[in-house]
């Protein structure tokens, strides 16, 4: 059995509607569930970008890409390994009042990406970001007291190897 | 004065005219060649249906009985021809009638274009009469689908869905128009489409893999070819044919590949795949080289993948870059045209003859007419089998026929035995397996084959699936060939519970209606034979008639077609009983 392994997949697409059923249903119809997803503009205008994160064989991963470079609006898929990309992940944590001036909080916030972003009189927001491991242990830092809400996003990233996409838009052009 | 004189001097301008979107429909279809389309009206697309009728002289529109047939219709106008199918329905249940037309066409690659009206756009997400969500419900079965919401769009995403559904790998595509669009009035200017900055619908032929394919299809002794719709699809038929000649390699056929190469040419070696032939499928397992050309390795061609060709060089000849090695590991992948790819690859590859290796495809013939072929086509038993009617129809139309199928063991005794003289001949439901699929079908292919013999063969199941259609046939005129084999039985559900489910008969047993009475019904002249002596003679009534006609023969109920590869079993493993 090909061990399976988290891949980062980038499309980029027209900006039309209804991409996004067109692209998640070729997820759907192979059973694989979608870890996280990203949806935004990329470098190229009118162009946009999909971001999606999936834990699958290489061999699957392969044929999704097929799939997925074959929908009409797709004008090109890639996929990457963990070592291919530099990625990030933005998390939003909503703490009550009471804790904000827990000394131990503010040392937790000290030393990561993490600062406070809103304070009102019942609670407090702070933002984290980092990889998924260090939105991970942040979680657990603050979950003892008590997560009023969180949110993660989806996976960003940027790929080390070179995404000709430019190169290719105007070849087919 | 002086306003008449600046009239007389304006500068002409590009051509342009003001009409309604539902006209500008019509004008659309009538630029992509259309002549002929099939459909059902309803609230949502009646201003198309209106103008339809304005432009009845130039577009032929056939009322089928079901939304469905109309797409089945097309696909049958599309398989013959290889141009554009084209069916138009409303919405809500007219559109989701078109599904499974559309999903069939997705999987056979068979280009049609389907229209569907929608509710005005200020009604989009009310839950309106009739109002369903087309785009969505279609989407993982088009190549491309678009929702039109206003008439300035028509040109454009017409003829962008025109070219999509016909180039590179052909496919469906489905254009949902709101009502308020077909009303509006604009000024319609039309363009064809000629590319889509996304889409790349032939890959790039690389010649380095060319010349690597060549040296293996050059060194190999025991080749194999399996060819698909491909060879249909991109019109390489005699490409593929010098091909084979040059090489003298044995040469198997997928059943969408059916008819691209004649039936009786000397290298055609039969059919592979679960009810295929005895020699194909095991010889599979045997060749050093196996080159796929124009076919995508579906299931019920490879059976266990594990154990498929693994002693084999695979050479695959593709337009779509995603079928490579997408089920069968690929050596290597000849992308591209198959119309180039083939004409280039003949310039590299030596003249060969491999008489002793297609002597074995021969030696396994024999085989599979003792245990098989001779009991199908001259039983000694007293019940009528399905092999001796499709020899009787093959001798009464010389394999000049085309010849359509529906799904079940009806289909496989078809593809296994019916002559193919030309291609575009052989239309059936290969990947869905739609039931219901023959009747409609047939109509769509004997209007886009008038001088052809159109012979539609189904059974007693798949025929009641969409035998609504007769009315469309009698309304039309339409002169089809209609023969039932009758075995009261849904006979291949019934022949897996045979040999897999102990026979416990479930739910596969029928009570059927008269059949010639209903076709009498819709006043078609009509017959059954239940008698070996009075089949050919019903054979023969039937192929001379000149206007639509309907044979029923009554066959044995409980035969079972093989050979047969147990599903998820080897190629190898082939069963002869």
């Amino acid at each position: 059995m090909e061990e399976k392994q988290i891949y980062t997949i980038s499309i980029y697409t027209e900006n039309n509607i209804g991409i996004l059923n067109r692209l998640s249903a070729i997820f759907l119809k192979r059973h694989i569930n979608i870890e996280s997803m990203t949806v935004s503009k990329s470098e190229i205008e009118n162009v946009h970008r999909f971001t999606f994160v999936v834990k699958m064989t290489e061999n699957n991963i392969r044929k999704i890409i097929g799939q997925l470079q074959k929908q009409i609006e797709v004008i090109k898929a890639y996929y990457h390994t963990e070592d291919e990309i530099i990625y990030h992940e933005t998390a939003l944590f909503k703490i009550s009042a009471e804790h904000l001036y827990d000394e131990k909080i503010q040392e937790k916030l000290k030393f990561r990406r993490a600062h406070i972003i809103a304070i009102t009189e019942n609670y407090f927001v702070i933002e984290a970001s980092g990889l998924k491991i260090d939105i991970d242990r942040m979680y657990k830092k603050l979950k003892p007291y008590g997560l009023l809400q969180f949110v993660r996003s989806g996976r960003i990233a940027i790929s080390r190897p070179k995404m000709a996409i430019t190169e290719l838009l105007q070849e087919i052009n | 004065m002086t306003t008449q004189t600046k009239a007389v001097q304006k500068p002409k301008t590009v051509k342009s005219e003001r009409i309604s979107g539902a006209e500008a429909v019509i004008k659309c279809l009538l630029a992509e060649g259309v002549d002929l389309l099939y459909g059902y009206p309803g609230g949502a697309i009646m201003p198309v249906y209106d103008e339809l009728f304005k432009y009845k002289d130039k577009l032929n529109h056939v009322l089928t009985r079901h939304e469905q047939g109309a797409t089945h219709a097309a696909q049958g106008y599309a398989r013959v021809t290889g141009k554009v199918g084209v069916a138009i329905a409303t919405s809500g249940p007219g559109a989701t009638n078109l599904v499974t037309g559309i999903a069939d066409a997705q999987i056979d690659s068979t280009p049609i274009v389907c229209i569907t009206g929608q509710v005005a756009k200020h009604l989009l997400g009310s839950d309106a009469f009739q109002e369903t969500d087309i785009i969505g419900i279609s989407m993982p079965v088009t190549k491309w689908n678009y929702q039109i919401t206003q008439a300035s769009e028509i040109p454009e995403i017409m003829a962008k869905a025109f070219y999509i559904a016909r180039s590179g790998r052909p496919g469906p595509v489905l254009v949902d128009i709101t009502k308020n669009a077909q009303f509006e009035m604009f000024d319609f200017k039309y363009k064809k489409c000629t590319s889509v900055r996304s889409y790349k619908p032939v890959p790039k032929m690389d010649m380095g893999k060319i010349k690597a394919a060549a040296e293996v299809i050059n060194e190999a002794k025991k080749p194999m070819i399996v060819f698909g719709q491909g060879v249909i699809l991109g019109k390489a038929e005699e490409e593929f044919k010098a091909f084979i000649e040059k090489t003298g390699i044995p040469s198997a056929w997928t059943i969408l590949g059916l008819s691209a190469l004649p039936t009786d040419h000397p290298l055609n070696v039969g059919m592979v795949g679960m009810h295929g032939n005895y020699g194909p499928n095991r010889l599979t397992n045997e060749c050093d080289a196996l080159i796929a050309i124009g076919m995508r390795f579906d299931d019920r061609v490879t059976g266990d993948l594990d154990t498929y060709a693994k002693q084999a060089k695979v050479i695959h000849f593709e337009i779509d870059p995603s079928e490579v090695d997408k089920n069968v590991k690929t050596d290597i992948a000849v992308l591209g045209d198959v119309k180039q790819t083939l004409a280039e690859i003949l310039k590299l590859v030596n003249t060969n003859s491999h008489k002793s290796w297609l002597q074995e495809f021969k030696d396994h013939d024999v085989i599979e007419y003792e245990k098989v072929i001779k009991n199908d086509l001259h039983p000694k038993k007293e019940g009528l089998t399905m092999g001796e009617v499709i020899k009787e129809i093959n001798n009464a139309t010389k394999g000049n026929a085309v010849i359509v199928s529906d799904v079940g063991q009806h289909q496989m005794i078809t593809c296994r035995y019916a002559k193919f003289n030309q291609s575009k001949s052989n239309i059936t439901s290969g990947g869905l397996g739609t039931m219901g699929f023959a009747l409609p079908a047939s109509i769509g292919a004997k209007m886009g084959a008038p001088d052809r013999e159109v012979v539609v063969i189904i059974g007693d199941g798949s025929y009641q699936m969409t035998i609504q259609e007769l009315g469309t046939i009698f309304q039309t005129k339409v002169p089809v060939k209609i023969v039932v084999l009758n075995n009261d039985f849904l006979g291949m559900v019934r022949q897996w519970q045979q040999l897999f489910f102990d026979k416990r008969y479930a739910s596969t047993e029928m009570t059927n209606p008269d059949f010639v009475t209903i076709a009498k019904g819709y006043h078609l002249d009509a017959q059954k034979v239940t008698k070996r002596e009075d089949l050919a003679d019903a054979v023969q009534k039937m192929i001379a008639s000149k206007e639509g006609y309907f044979l029923e023969v009554a066959v044995e109920k409980e035969d079972n077609v093989f050979p047969m590869i147990p599903s998820g079993a080897s190629v190898s493993d082939i069963r002869l009983s």
